[in-house]
């Protein structure tokens, strides 16, 4: 059963969660005892997958896959799996991944679970579990086709190295002209901060805060952090922030290593979009908010007090640690 | 242009989750059921295609006798019509095909379902109906407008948006942006009376490939109690952020 990852990459560069889905295939590569190749789109350097475990590369460099378009990129993926006849197809949960996923699926035939987290529970029959219910649960899926696809959770796994012997092999697939029936006119990124998306710390703040112009020493503490900035429902719905910043069940899902949540109560809805990160830190002046059940380290207190405590703080221990 | 907005039957937002048979089905009692957040703003905005365009709006839904009264609340929002196809939607690739037949029958030209269920989270059938019918699919769609049978569109993506041009028959998988929460509508009394007699029409499944299946259920583990740190101490909050936690 050989497996087939696609690296996800940005103008060049791999994204993070390709290390991750690399990580996650060489483990299950192990226990099938088989090998791991990746299909790259246009990323510059593919040595570095060799870190991971992966063994072979095809390497896809074509300008007309310069820009994403998922139904070109899930062809891609369907005659790289062809070609290695491989039997398990791995991908991310970025925006990208997702969208490209089910395409995949359908042009394979093949059972497709999304939300992955943790290695196969067995593989014959082929048993994954998967989040679901927004987080309130796990469901245990079995996938019962010859080809099985997998959207792996994003840090679900982690990032191991375990170094590999690489083989590079150029690709060149057949991208058809009703590959590219939606078109990209214009991409609209914000620039200079992080996104929730990509951020490994995200500070997010609630109706606690009382009005938009004090999310200062929310932007503040983020970027003495390298944390993106989110916001409750209530709060994007008053519009003090922006949509794009709202977490939760209806928002954005969080998935990271630190969330600090402050004036958050902690609504089930709100928990249930962010309860995927690993350590969650919440601030607020009631000690009854119900976040403090689910967060790992909580203070009660004054936000417009601790923060701007916090933000001094911080900045001392990175100049330390740097 | 005639459109199908696809609906799921979910648990409310609010509700607990339990499972009952040795944790093999979701434990329906006492839970509320309603429209699946992304597919009420579809639906919004397919009532706004209706008013602004003269677009035909029909609902669907693959599922169970049950889940009818959550596509006469679609009726009562707005909707000319409902289809509801007799069969458990057990399997993303299965509901798939239930709805790309639906499609091939009434010609459909806007088919808008979210982008994912509150339930599964599966994420897949928009996707996958593309895929099956060959349409042009765009997922995450935060906007969306037609002129003719030309479509402008915003997707969300990881840190931005984008742009796209395409063109009907298209599915889209909608979230919040197609509609603000504001524009979403609270049926009123002459919706709900007319609602009740606006057609829904139930139909069989096909027979089509079960891909997948949910054997078993679980819940996360309990978690331990939170650590309180005293707001005069936050030395102590960085020091186990980075020593315990290892976090930052």
């Amino acid at each position: 059963m050989s497996i087939l990852i696609y690296a996800e990459s940005a103008e060049g560069k791999f994204k993070k969660v390709a290390f991750e889905l690399a990580s996650y295939a060489k483990k299950v590569a192990e226990s099938l005892g088989t090998t791991v190749t990746a299909v790259t789109i246009n990323a510059a350097d593919v040595s570095e997958l060799s870190k991971y475990g992966v063994n072979k590369v095809l390497k896809v460099s074509n300008d007309k896959l310069a820009g994403f378009t998922a139904k070109a990129y899930a062809d891609v993926i369907k005659q790289a799996v062809d070609k290695e006849g491989a039997k398990l197809v791995l991908l991310s949960s970025t925006t990208d991944s997702i969208y490209l996923s089910s395409l995949t699926a359908v042009a394979l035939n093949a059972g497709y679970a999304s939300n992955v987290v943790g290695l196969p529970l067995s593989t014959s029959p082929f048993q994954v579990k998967r989040t679901a219910f927004s987080n309130k649960a796990f469901n245990i899926t079995e996938i019962d086709t010859e080809v099985k696809v997998l959207g792996l959770a994003k840090n679900s796994y982690g990032i191991f190295e375990s170094a590999s012997t690489l083989t590079e092999e150029d690709f060149n697939p057949i991208i058809g002209d009703n590959d590219f029936g939606v078109k990209v006119e214009s991409v609209e990124k914000v620039s200079g901060k992080v996104s929730i998306a990509d951020a490994e710390i995200v500070v997010s703040a609630g109706r606690g805060l009382k009005g938009p112009e004090n999310w200062g020493m929310i932007e503040e503490l983020a970027s003495v952090m390298g944390a993106a900035t989110a916001c409750s429902k209530p709060v994007s719905d008053l519009g003090w922030r922006p949509h794009g910043e709202h977490v939760g069940q209806t928002g954005k899902p969080v998935a990271t290593n630190l969330y600090i949540a402050i004036g958050i109560s902690g609504a089930i809805q709100h928990i249930a979009g962010i309860n995927s990160s690993k350590v969650k830190v919440v601030i607020n002046s009631d000690p009854e908010a119900p976040f403090f059940k689910v967060a790992d380290y909580g203070i009660v207190g004054d936000a417009f007090e601790i923060v701007p405590q916090l933000i001094e703080k911080m900045k001392a221990f990175k100049s330390q640690q740097s | 242009m005639k459109i199908l907005v696809c609906i799921s039957h979910v648990p409310d937002t609010t509700s607990k989750i339990n499972f009952v048979n040795g944790d093999s089905e979701f434990d329906t009692n006492g839970v509320q059921y309603v429209i699946n957040p992304n597919d009420e703003f579809g639906l919004t905005r397919a009532i706004w295609f209706q008013e602004q365009q003269g677009a035909t709006v029909t609902v669907v839904n693959v599922g169970g006798p049950e889940t009818e009264p959550t596509l006469r609340k679609a009726l009562a929002i707005g909707a000319n019509e409902a289809i509801r196809v007799n069969a458990t939607p057990t399997d993303g690739f299965f509901v798939a095909k239930q709805l790309a037949e639906v499609i091939k029958n009434g010609g459909y030209d806007l088919i808008i379902a979210g982008k994912e269920s509150l339930d599964y989270n599966g994420g897949m059938v928009p996707g996958m109906v593309a895929g099956i019918l060959g349409y042009n699919f765009l997922n995450s769609c935060t906007e969306v407008n037609v002129d003719g049978t030309a479509v402008t569109a915003v997707r969300e993506i990881d840190g931005g948006k984008e742009t796209v041009s395409t063109s009907l028959p298209l599915i889209i998988g909608g979230q919040k942006g197609l509609v603000e929460e504001k524009d979403l509508r609270i049926p009123n009394m002459r919706g709900i009376m007319t609602a009740r007699t606006k057609p829904l029409t139930v139909v069989e499944p096909i027979d089509a490939a079960v891909n997948t299946k949910a054997v078993k259920f679980e819940k996360p583990a309990p978690k331990s109690a939170v650590k309180l740190i005293n707001a005069d101490n936050l030395d102590e909050l960085i020091n186990l952020l980075h020593n315990e936690a290892k976090v930052i």
